[in-house]
């Protein structure tokens, strides 16, 4: 029998996205993940992470099939760190006008919305773009403002609590490429795509709480 | 600010890479992820693999390769060649790819982009044109054509209509091969890649034609948002870090890793 907190370190399978790079990024960090979609093992988790790529919507539903939702959010009320990263990042929120409005899981105020217009703005927004902190947080740690991540989005995040803004992307805009409100931490970039900068980012999670 | 990219692109052959100038006098080029593992040390913002397999088994061991790369390197990849339904890219982005590139399949059924963008959405589907410049009676105004499998095959379809089309079906980037260019060393297609950044407001890969790192700066400073080239790296004509230093100095957005 597993017991409590028997899986150190969950990536959560929303059924949607490509977990294979995600997994494979971590490995050079740890090697004890475990890759489930059940909704007993999110209890059990020490930590989690829950990558997503696709349509808003489709990811949500993955979650809801799987009746993922409600024990998340038991996990975050736990005091646990938990990592989206992009549309689970987006996730976090309240809702994403992508193809209509889709209810997230709410735990962040604030949505999800599309990039406009903008001259020599393309969108996708897809590439490498640059990191500016607007805290001083952990996953942060060992990362210099100005350091290149990979993107490929379309929708960013838009929280209404600025407090919950750890770092920023120019794009036209200065959007929120991280998020971060107590345990709950999101990225909008592709940390297992961003090399060295992306491991760090991810092994700063691993480590999180943990003394060195 | 977003850097522009600088991509090489590896021609793949029955899960091995392979050299050879317009598809002819292929040969053997060594082990994909060696190839993959020594571009990515040097600074590629990006990796296209395209697979040129001819057969059905061909095309099966270059799944293998994306999982390979993927398991080992940590940088976007872009895959395309042989994709024909949606089912060969879910093959292809489960085992660790970031983007699908897909040119004849979509020209022979254009709802595919569409079908693929529903599922894994529009920063996932790339669509790779071949275009080949063509007389007009005006001789003043441009006009190219869209060649399929693998260049062989004129379609008498107008790059620029077929480009529209593709991007309101979804396709969220462009990856544009001039045909006229490729392979000569001569620079990139300018007319061609301006007249395409100027039409769509998605992300276009430049290709064909890099010989000199001025012609990187050439058609990243007119709208293109990466520049691809295969030979002139494979070669080691052409280091990736020393362009990318070299475009750094002109003040184009560039990442030095």
């Amino acid at each position: 029998m597993m017991s409590q907190q028997s899986i150190p370190l969950l990536l959560i399978d929303a059924g949607t996205g490509n977990l294979h790079s995600v997994f494979q990024t971590l490995r050079t960090i740890t090697d004890q993940i475990v890759i489930s979609d059940k909704p007993e093992d999110v209890l059990k988790a020490g930590r989690i992470i829950l990558p997503g790529v696709g349509a808003f919507s489709g990811f949500m539903q993955g979650l809801q099939q799987r009746n993922l939702v409600d024990p998340i959010h038991d996990f975050i009320k736990k005091g646990n760190p938990l990592l989206g990263i992009c549309v689970g990042m987006q996730a976090f929120f309240d809702y994403s006008e992508e193809n209509g409005n889709h209810k997230g899981l709410g735990h962040l105020p604030g949505f999800v919305q599309e990039f406009q217009n903008m001259p020599n703005l393309k969108v996708p927004h897809t590439g490498w773009n640059q990191l500016w902190f607007r805290v001083k947080a952990l996953l942060l740690q060992n990362i210099s403002p100005g350091d290149y991540v990979y993107f490929n989005h379309s929708y960013y995040c838009v929280p209404e609590n600025p407090g919950d803004i750890a770092a920023t992307t120019d794009y036209g805009i200065d959007f929120c490429s991280i998020v971060q409100r107590e345990n709950v931490y999101g990225v909008q970039f592709h940390p297992e795509k961003s090399q060295k900068v992306g491991i760090q980012v991810l092994s700063n999670f691993v480590n999180l709480g943990r003394k060195s | 600010m977003l850097a522009k990219r600088i991509i090489p692109c590896l021609d793949i052959k029955d899960g091995r890479v392979v050299k050879g100038i317009n598809f002819v006098n292929i040969r053997d080029a060594g082990d994909p992820v060696d190839q993959a593992r020594v571009y990515n040390e040097e600074g590629a913002d990006e990796l296209v693999f395209l697979d040129i397999s001819a057969t059905a088994f061909g095309h099966e061991t270059v799944v293998h390769v994306v999982r390979e790369v993927a398991n080992q390197i940590h940088i976007p990849l872009t895959v395309g060649g042989g994709i024909r339904s949606v089912e060969d890219m879910r093959k292809i982005l489960l085992a660790g790819a970031d983007k699908i590139s897909i040119n004849s399949a979509a020209v022979l059924n254009p709802e595919i982009i569409k079908q693929g963008c529903a599922l894994f959405g529009s920063q996932c589907i790339v669509l790779a044109v071949d275009a080949r410049k063509t007389q007009t009676e005006d001789a003043v105004t441009n006009k190219w054509e869209v060649f399929i499998n693998g260049g062989r095959k004129p379609t008498g379809i107008d790059v620029l209509e077929w480009i529209k089309q593709a991007v309101d079906l979804g396709a969220g980037e462009i990856l544009l091969t001039s045909m006229d260019r490729d392979g000569t060393h001569s620079g990139y297609d300018l007319e061609l890649n301006q007249a395409v950044s100027e039409l769509v407001n998605v992300p276009l890969i430049a290709s064909g034609g890099a010989g000199a790192m001025q012609h990187f700066a050439d058609v990243l400073s007119i709208g293109a948002d990466a520049a691809l080239a295969a030979s002139l790296f494979h070669d080691g004509q052409m280091k990736i870090r020393e362009l990318k230093q070299y475009l750094a100095k002109l003040n184009l957005p560039i990442r030095l890793a």
